[in-house]
């Protein structure tokens, strides 16, 4: 467990009478995209702070490239960057500009243009932070992150608010730093988000972690039943169809037919029966679907209190 | 070495940010000039007798320098380091290695530098329009004057950051607290048409401290070398605790 980038053992911190983290462990891995994913108010943003430096913690240990954040030095900021949850600009200065003053704080910058070229504002280089668009002025909030070369990368919800095409340019801008070899830890509350771009996901609510696995294995995704929808026309009986998840009408459709529903662990055996079932009966299926449980599905199911 | 090349760094780009605020700009810089303008052209060739024969237009030079100077350096501080706060750019700069003070002395640079070229041009106006005499024998006490008053009034703006809670607040604190005391002081009203209560009154804060040292400094009717020490004492005791107010209360979060 030492090479981690970042270790977290016991994590708790409230505000007066609020528990706002609530005993978290965590581990992130070199080169890893980590995310934090919680509704509002579920004690993302305090964890992240607390790991930048910037808020003290009531118990629990805490490690940041081997560095205890509670006491950061100067050359500890030289290896993190940092997203904050609002965007924070001078208006005033230009892409490129902003760029130069935040290379300056650092010993060994990364090249201005490469990282104007990185966050894909290369035609608005000379243009103020505050003619940008809020997608672009993000992109330049991370672009800043970036000027100082850091190791570690905290990005404090990125997208919220962003349309969805300025979400997308986003995420490939954030996939693409896997390429340049940095750890990068995210907080947000859109399961999307979590599932385009994070090796792993911790589910946090209400001040700890409920779950935490790879987009594809978390809360047990793989266990819980596939469903199988379809129509019918009312009044069809449904007792000769078979499948090993008993078929259940779940609502009314149009014309007359009705909906029904098939949970199964055997997805593809339940629907080949129920094809054989359709076509000996000439019994017309419509609108058949087959959905695996969603990343929503499990959040919902695993953040409601 | 590398906190001086540092500070000088982040002085480059307040001067930037600075000189692209229509809103810096028209209140720090023309302001002040519009000022000694309208009040030379209202009260034109008048005299001052209580004041040995003053001309107005000679009284108000260093009545503007003082004002110029305070919003150069107090007001400029305390409205652009609380609206740099509640951005969130102050919290940004504390996650990156720039030392804090940095961050700081950048900013104080740029007032100083603003506050000197202000200074430089009301003189140059009060000699060109008003033949005002520039005080060339009583420079040291000009120069000492400036340097105390612009330094305690940069302390005083940071300290008043921490009673500014918003960015909305800061204009409107910032003007209740120092028109009155332009009024009051004998900035903006000759100090001999002022009862004696009043400016009694006014003596109790540094504005009118500063201005009387500057006025001693500048103008061509004092004897001797025209340090003041007593006000200056005061206008420094001021800056001090503002200093000190700032050091222990100063906030690199916002509050909003």
């Amino acid at each position: 467990m030492s090479d981690s980038v970042i270790s977290v053992r016991g994590l708790r911190k409230s505000y007066d009478e609020l528990e706002a983290v609530r005993g978290i462990d965590l581990e992130v891995f070199p080169e890893e995209i980590f995310a934090v994913l919680g509704p509002n108010g579920a004690g993302k943003t305090t964890t992240v702070e607390i790991l930048e430096g910037y808020r003290d913690r009531d118990a629990g240990e805490v490690s940041v490239l081997g560095v205890d954040p509670a006491s950061p030095t100067p050359a500890w900021r030289e290896r993190i960057g940092i997203v904050l949850q609002s965007t924070t600009l001078e208006p005033a200065l230009s892409v490129r500009e902003s760029l130069q003053q935040y290379a300056g704080y650092y010993r060994e910058p990364r090249d201005v243009d490469e990282v104007i070229e990185l966050v894909g504002l290369g035609e608005q280089a000379g243009v103020r932070a505050r003619k940008l668009s809020g997608g672009q002025q993000r992109r330049l909030d991370v672009g800043i992150a970036l000027v100082g070369d850091p190791d570690l990368l905290f990005l404090d919800e990125p997208t919220t608010g962003f349309d969805p095409s300025a979400r997308r340019q986003a995420w490939e801008m954030v996939a693409g730093l896997r390429e340049l070899g940095k750890t990068v830890l995210l907080t947000t509350h859109y399961m999307e988000e979590a599932q385009f771009l994070a090796d792993r996901v911790a589910i946090v609510s209400a001040g700890e972690i409920v779950a935490l696995d790879t987009p594809e294995n978390l809360g047990d995704r793989r266990r819980l039943p596939t469903t199988i929808t379809f129509t019918v026309a009312s009044g069809t009986d449904l007792s000769g169809v078979g499948t090993t998840g008993r078929p259940e009408a779940s609502g009314q459709a149009e014309d007359g037919r009705v909906a029904v529903r098939v949970s199964t662990h055997e997805p593809v055996a339940d629907l080949n029966r129920l094809t054989a079932w359709s076509l000996e009966g000439e019994i017309e299926l419509e609108q058949l679907e087959v959905r695996r449980p969603s990343l929503e599905d499990v959040y919902l199911e695993l953040t409601e209190a | 070495m590398r906190s001086l090349g540092l500070a000088l760094h982040e002085f480059r780009f307040a001067q930037k940010v600075f000189w692209r605020n229509p809103a810096s700009v028209f209140f720090t810089a023309l302001l002040p000039v519009l000022f000694l303008l309208i009040f030379a052209t209202i009260f034109g060739d008048q005299h001052i007798d209580e004041l040995g024969g003053l001309k107005v237009t000679t009284y108000y030079i260093p009545a503007i320098v003082t004002l110029a100077v305070i919003s150069a350096t107090m007001v400029n501080l305390a409205m652009n380091v609380t609206i740099a706060r509640e951005a969130g750019l102050l919290k940004r700069g504390r996650g990156t290695p720039l030392p804090p003070w940095v961050f700081i002395a950048g900013r104080i640079g740029n007032a100083i530098v603003i506050s000197a070229v202000m200074v430089v041009v009301v003189t140059l106006i009060g000699k060109l329009l008003y033949d005002a005499p520039i005080p060339w024998e009583r420079i040291p006490a000009v120069i000492v004057t400036l340097v105390v008053g612009a330094a305690s009034f940069c302390c005083l703006g940071l300290a008043m950051t921490v009673i500014i809670p918003s960015r909305e607040a800061a204009s409107a604190i910032t003007n209740a607290i120092t028109l009155p005391l332009y009024f009051l002081s004998g900035i903006f009203i000759p100090e001999s048409e002022i009862p004696d209560g009043v400016l009694s009154f006014a003596n109790h804060f540094p504005v009118r401290d500063f201005f009387q040292a500057f006025f001693s400094a500048y103008s061509p009717n004092t004897v001797g070398s025209g340090f003041e020490w007593g006000e200056l004492a005061v206008v420094a005791i001021w800056g001090l605790a503002g200093f000190l107010i700032a050091l222990r209360y100063f906030r690199w979060t916002p509050r909003s």
